[in-house]
């Protein structure tokens, strides 16, 4: 027994200095949770602050535009998940009916990029383009004879400005798993498709999305978890108070509550809930990966 | 495969090929039109006259960017940053991954240490909470508040302890056998066959410590210690709406100096542009992020 510890003692030793810095910094915010529960004031601290039990829960329910926030939330990240999920398979059927070979790494080249920039970066481009007066986009509006907009700034077109750059950062990325489920399709039932006559369009509903399918199905199980992330870098870098009405989500809200106006049990309470949300759709939809997809991640 | 073309099948791969030309023309344009604006005479940019190549071509956005104080004083704390914070990444994550890596047989307590990374990928305390830990352990306004928190990246580390697991199980033994012990083990013959996917790993720990801006704007509580994303935040993005009326929103955005912040948005992205092909390279080699795995 004496002999096996000290066979292993090198493993633990390893293992700590990582083991510690997620105990403190990943663990101890989930003890600091106690402070949804308080009328938490820093000075006292987690242990002196008094206990007011479902007092934060009942507050944040009556705050005037919870509602709209849950709803923003989910409008977003519903339409985030779904066009998340066609664009790159499409992309990718398309890719994978290209043969010239430097052409496609071009392509891949390209449309990987935006998602190694920052929202910061982003955000300043898509400010730029989509400015009223300067921005090329309203450029176009104008010369087509249209009036410009500014986008960012209104409630009606917010929403769309968020999904369809969160595509443009994205879909590139995200293509990589079907262009790699596609590579580990059997050609030979390309073949025998070829010799029972069917064309292109066949094989590709035939054989190409069957194939994908359990990649499919996976993805949409796994963005499951995602209902509530709405993508705060995003929508902090874009928004303003003018479109808080269509754009505030839970995690601006949480910022704002939590370290603009200082009332921190009340935030705390906000993403307690959100991860609580986040957590039983996560486990739900692992669930779901692994009957449907028979995926496990560990 | 049977070579056939019939004519609809050309006319197909004609607009494929259109179509995937247009798309990544749409998603790289964008860079592009930056620069050409941060190159661009001021009354050009301002007036709208920069399409994909600068007009009335000079510098003076970039010798004005790279002469504020503010600017190189950023660029210095995000130095520092990655200085500091890829080695440290690094170091704790090759060594968690590399115990992890073991059978259960092997490491008894494997399972338990696996599950208490993988919680946090789960649950979290959520912005608050982390927000009073980094305040309590006295890491506020100090650089340590943009490395330490963030020291550990389970995705990173499961996605090394995989590429461990696939090692031939012979070559271990061999040094085993050879009297070496664990950490003899690690670094004479783990980390060099592993160099590649290690590589890799520490560019993107470059790429996120380059990118992070969170972190600056919330744990420093003064501008001087931002790093240069939080420092762009602030002046790109984070414009002041609060106290203007709808009326002078149109205004604010002419006033705007556009080849500056271009000049801005351009030099944050370097750095990236310039790593990029050696991360891509790894995507090109079918290798899927910490992605499908059996």
């Amino acid at each position: 027994m004496l002999k096996l510890m000290k066979k292993e003692l090198p493993l633990h030793l390893m293992v700590w200095p990582a083991l510690v810095i997620v105990l403190i910094y990943s663990y101890g915010p989930m003890l600091g949770i106690v402070i949804a529960f308080q009328k938490y004031v820093p000075a006292m601290g987690f242990f002196k602050s008094k206990w007011v039990g479902w007092d934060n829960f009942e507050y944040l329910l009556h705050l005037p535009n919870i509602w709209q926030v849950v709803g923003n939330t989910i409008y977003i990240s519903a339409m985030k998940i779904i066009a998340g999920l066609i664009v790159p398979i499409v992309v990718a059927l398309l890719l994978n009916e290209v043969r010239i070979h430097a052409f496609k790494r071009s392509v891949q080249t390209l449309v990987y990029l935006p998602h190694f920039l920052s929202w910061v970066i982003l955000g300043g481009i898509v400010v730029d383009l989509l400015s009223p007066s300067t921005g090329l986009v309203n450029q176009l509006i104008s010369w087509f004879g249209g009036k410009p907009i500014f986008f960012v700034s209104n409630n009606h077109w917010f929403p769309f400005i968020l999904v369809s750059t969160d595509i443009w950062k994205e879909f590139g990325f995200s293509t990589i798993v079907y262009l790699a489920a596609l590579t580990s399709i059997n050609p030979a039932l390309y073949e025998a498709a070829v010799m029972d006559g069917a064309n292109r369009m066949r094989q590709t509903w035939h054989i190409t999305l069957p194939g994908l399918l359990p990649v499919i199905i996976l993805m949409a199980t796994l963005s499951l978890g995602n209902v509530l992330n709405a993508g705060f870098d995003q929508v902090f870098n874009l928004y303003s108070p003018v479109v808080y009405q269509s754009g505030d989500i839970l995690d601006t809200l949480v910022y704002r509550l939590g370290l603009i106006d200082y009332q921190y049990s009340v935030a705390t309470a906000v993403g307690l809930l959100k991860s609580i949300v986040s957590l039983i759709f996560m486990a739900g939809s692992y669930v779901l990966a692994y009957r449907f997809a028979n995926y496990r991640i560990f | 495969m049977v070579r056939y073309k019939s004519s609809s099948r050309r006319l197909f791969e004609i607009g494929n090929y259109a179509v995937l030309a247009l798309i990544s023309v749409l998603c790289f344009f964008p860079i592009v039109h930056i620069l050409a604006i941060s190159f661009s005479s001021s009354s050009a940019a301002t007036a709208g006259k920069v399409g994909l190549w600068p007009v009335g071509f000079n510098m003076k956005s970039y010798s004005f960017v790279i002469s504020q104080p503010a600017f190189l004083k950023s660029l210095g704390v995000t130095l520092q940053r990655l200085l500091l914070g890829v080695p440290i990444n690094m170091l704790l994550g090759v060594l968690a991954a590399y115990s992890l890596s073991k059978e259960t047989k092997d490491f008894r307590f494997r399972t338990v240490y696996v599950w208490l990374f993988v919680l946090t990928m789960l649950f979290g305390g959520g912005l608050i909470p982390t927000y009073m830990i980094v305040m309590k352990t006295g890491l506020l306004d100090s650089i340590w508040g943009l490395v330490i928190p963030s020291a550990v990246n389970v995705f990173n580390v499961v996605l090394i302890l995989n590429f461990f697991r696939g090692l031939p199980k012979e070559l271990l033994e061999a040094s085993f056998m050879d009297g070496a012990n664990h950490w003899k083990t690690l670094m004479r013959i783990v980390i060099p066959v592993s160099l590649p996917v290690l590589a890799t790993v520490t560019l993107f720990t470059v790429v996120f410590h380059w990118n992070e801006w969170f972190s600056g704007l919330i744990y420093m509580n003064s501008p001087q210690k931002y790093p240069l994303q939080s420092y762009m935040q602030t002046v790109i993005v984070n414009k002041d709406f609060t106290r203007l009326s709808v009326a002078n929103l149109t205004l604010l955005a002419e006033v705007s100096d556009r080849t500056v912040k271009a000049a801005q948005i351009f030099l944050g992205t370097l750095p990236i542009l310039l790593v990029y092909p050696f991360i891509q390279r790894y995507f090109m080699g079918g290798i899927v992020m910490g992605s499908v795995k059996e």
